[in-house]
């Protein structure tokens, strides 16, 4: 379930990235920084948490056991 | 003058970090010290190395010079959409080939090719297209680092002499320091040009007195208030980008790079903090593009570039493609940070900014590394040079290698007539972006062939050709509507843009990839599959 719920994640967030709603607008936030930009801007800290949930939540640890297991085995070889 | 000097002296600081990595490793002639560092880079390096590696010229001189012709929509194309799909393979596909490299000693993708799917010559094939693929990358440092130069002197060092400084000095630490000296320069870069952006923003934007009135004025002229926006750019288009990034991992110098971790647990704050550290880098870089549409009239160059932009978009239509060429030229933006730099900063400040921008353009010496390495190990000891001639020798191959290609890449470079961005994307990415089912194939799907691998490469390489020979043949149109060659029933098959080539309104870096997965799993289904032993090698189960 933990699984299915981070791909739906990753999905959402890279549909998300097409945010043709704002594709005509010129309005400025905080007088300054274009809606567009803005928008991509926190897409991209959207983006650090999602990678944040995915290192906390689906972290291959079994990459690490292999390769311990591999060195212990090539360490008993003669 | 200052700047420059300022400039001089980081290469020199750069230089000496790569002989002090050829110091700390005197004595040890090995190739995995050499090529990989003895995989043993802790996370701070592993992080800022693994990211500065793939920044290059582009990332400070191609994206603020794309924003200020195309406008914001800069930033999604290429820095967020990165900020999702980078992070994302590095930690699906990075950790998996850093476990395999551990556990049976591969030093380059092409080993992990020939091992996975049991094959020699394929092999060989996948080298020559990459290595084909991975030249670009490198010219685009050379001409980065000659356009820097030449501009930072304003003129007084030539764009010739400014690019052979630059590849003399990445030769340099990388032919003497290997990926140590490599790992430990790209570290000291990443961490310059991370606080170059933010620099740059407040020291510009104090010197234009706030950005509030250059984006309310933008905002208010017919002409540039497009720029705040995306309406130039169909979503087909942006859609396509997103493709892009796929480019990343399958680049050699990526993958070798994630072999170079002592721990797999370095991979952690790479994947987290990857988009951080794009944003940091591209927003500044974006913004200040956009924005220096704005200073026309404080900046002459400005001006004339607008001018060029101008008559191109009202006489385009009407003009010989060399004409048209030239305005493409003159309108490109590729300088216009330093531009602002010089007018907005003060002298020891912009020489140091200079730097800065120098730490990104410099990002190709992973490139001429990763490929001496391939050509070693894939061609040099594959075909039996490691056992006939020792580990020294491939060493030295590797070194003489460096020399040969920095010199190639450099003679390109002064001939290339494109823009830094246009020749990265248009070559290097789609074509590397193509390739990323290989890696897909060989970790995650059993039922992957040799045959599929092929059939990739080729496709791939047919592909990038054929996009390059279609762009030379048919000139590009002026701005606005494309020049349409194919159409079915009223839908766009084929069309040339301004920019480059549409397919079905795709970039064609969209049918290159969807191709490619269709190739894989098409003629890997026809196709016999490696013996079980290697596939349970792989992904485990029975070996008999």
């Amino acid at each position: 379930m933990k699984r299915i719920l981070l791909v739906v994640a990753v999905v959402a967030l890279y549909v998300l990235h097409q945010d043709i709603w704002f594709w005509r607008s010129s309005y400025l936030v905080f007088g300054f920084i274009p809606i567009g930009l803005f928008y991509h801007a926190m897409f991209s800290f959207a983006a650090a948490l999602l990678m944040w949930l995915l290192v906390t939540f689906a972290w291959p640890s079994h990459l690490e056991r292999e390769v311990e297991e591999a060195e212990r085995e090539e360490d008993r070889a003669p | 003058m200052i700047p420059a000097i300022v400039v001089f002296l980081y290469l020199a600081a750069v230089l000496y970090i790569g002989i002090f990595a050829f110091r700390r490793a005197r004595g040890r002639e090995e190739a995995e010290d050499y090529f990989l560092a003895s995989r043993s880079l802790g996370p701070f390096v592993f992080l800022f190395s693994l990211f500065g590696t793939n920044m290059t010229a582009f990332a400070i001189l191609g994206s603020s010079g794309h924003a200020f012709s195309n406008g914001i929509v800069t930033f999604g194309l290429m820095a967020s959409a990165s900020g999702l799909v980078i992070p994302l393979t590095i930690f699906l596909i990075g950790t998996r080939v850093w476990a395999l490299g551990k556990k049976y000693g591969f030093m380059t993708p092409v080993q992990m090719f020939r091992d996975r799917w049991e094959c020699t010559h394929i092999g060989t094939v996948i080298f020559v297209v990459q290595a084909a693929m991975l030249v670009p990358y490198i010219i685009i440092g050379i001409m980065g680092g000659g356009t820097t130069l030449s501009t930072i002197s304003g003129g007084t060092v030539p764009f010739w002499f400014g690019g052979a400084i630059v590849a003399m000095v990445v030769m340099s630490y990388v032919f003497f320091g290997g990926m140590r000296g490599t790992a430990w320069v790209n570290t000291f870069q990443t961490i310059l040009f991370l606080c170059f952006g933010a620099i740059a923003l407040i020291v510009i934007g104090y010197g234009m007195g706030g950005f509030r009135s250059a984006a309310q004025a933008m905002q208010g002229a017919p002409a540039l208030a497009p720029l705040l926006t995306r309406e130039r750019i169909s979503p087909y288009y942006f859609f396509s980008y997103t493709f892009i990034p796929l480019s990343a991992i399958a680049f050699p110098h990526i993958l070798i790079f994630c072999l170079t971790a002592r721990k797999i647990t370095q991979f952690r704050k790479t994947v987290i903090f990857y988009p951080i550290c794009i944003l940091a880098i591209w927003l500044p870089c974006v913004f200040l593009g956009v924005m220096a549409n704005n200073r026309a009239n404080d900046i002459p160059q400005i001006k004339d570039k607008q001018e060029a932009r101008r008559v191109l978009a009202t006489q385009g239509r009407t003009m010989e493609p060399e004409q048209r060429d030239q305005l493409r030229d003159q309108a490109a933006g590729d300088d216009v940070i330093m531009l602002l730099l010089q007018r907005y900063a003060p002298l020891w400040l912009a020489g140091l900014l200079g730097a800065g921008i120098m730490a990104a353009v410099m990002a190709s010496d992973s490139q001429i590394l990763a490929l001496s390495t391939m050509f070693t190990e894939d061609v040099f000891a594959f075909y039996g040079g490691k056992t006939r001639f020792g580990e020294s020798v491939q060493v030295q191959t590797g070194r003489i290698f460096i020399i040969l290609i920095t010199l190639f890449a450099y003679i390109v470079a002064l001939q290339a007539p494109e823009t830094i961005f246009e020749l990265a994307i248009q070559y290097a990415f789609s074509g590397f972006a193509s390739l990323s089912p290989l890696l897909i194939g060989a970790l995650f799907w059993r039922g992957s062939t040799k045959w599929g691998a092929l059939a990739v490469t080729v496709w791939t390489a047919s592909a990038v050709v054929a996009v390059a020979v279609f762009q030379s043949v048919v000139p590009a149109p002026a701005p606005g509507p494309a020049t349409v060659l194919w159409s079915v029933g009223g839908t766009e098959v084929l069309a040339r843009t301004p920019g480059g080539t549409a397919v079905f309104g795709f970039m064609p870096v969209v049918p290159m990839v969807l191709v490619s997965a269709l190739l894989m799993i098409v003629v890997s289904l026809a196709t016999r599959k490696p013996a079980a032993s290697t596939i349970a090698k792989y992904f485990g189960g029975d070996r008999s």
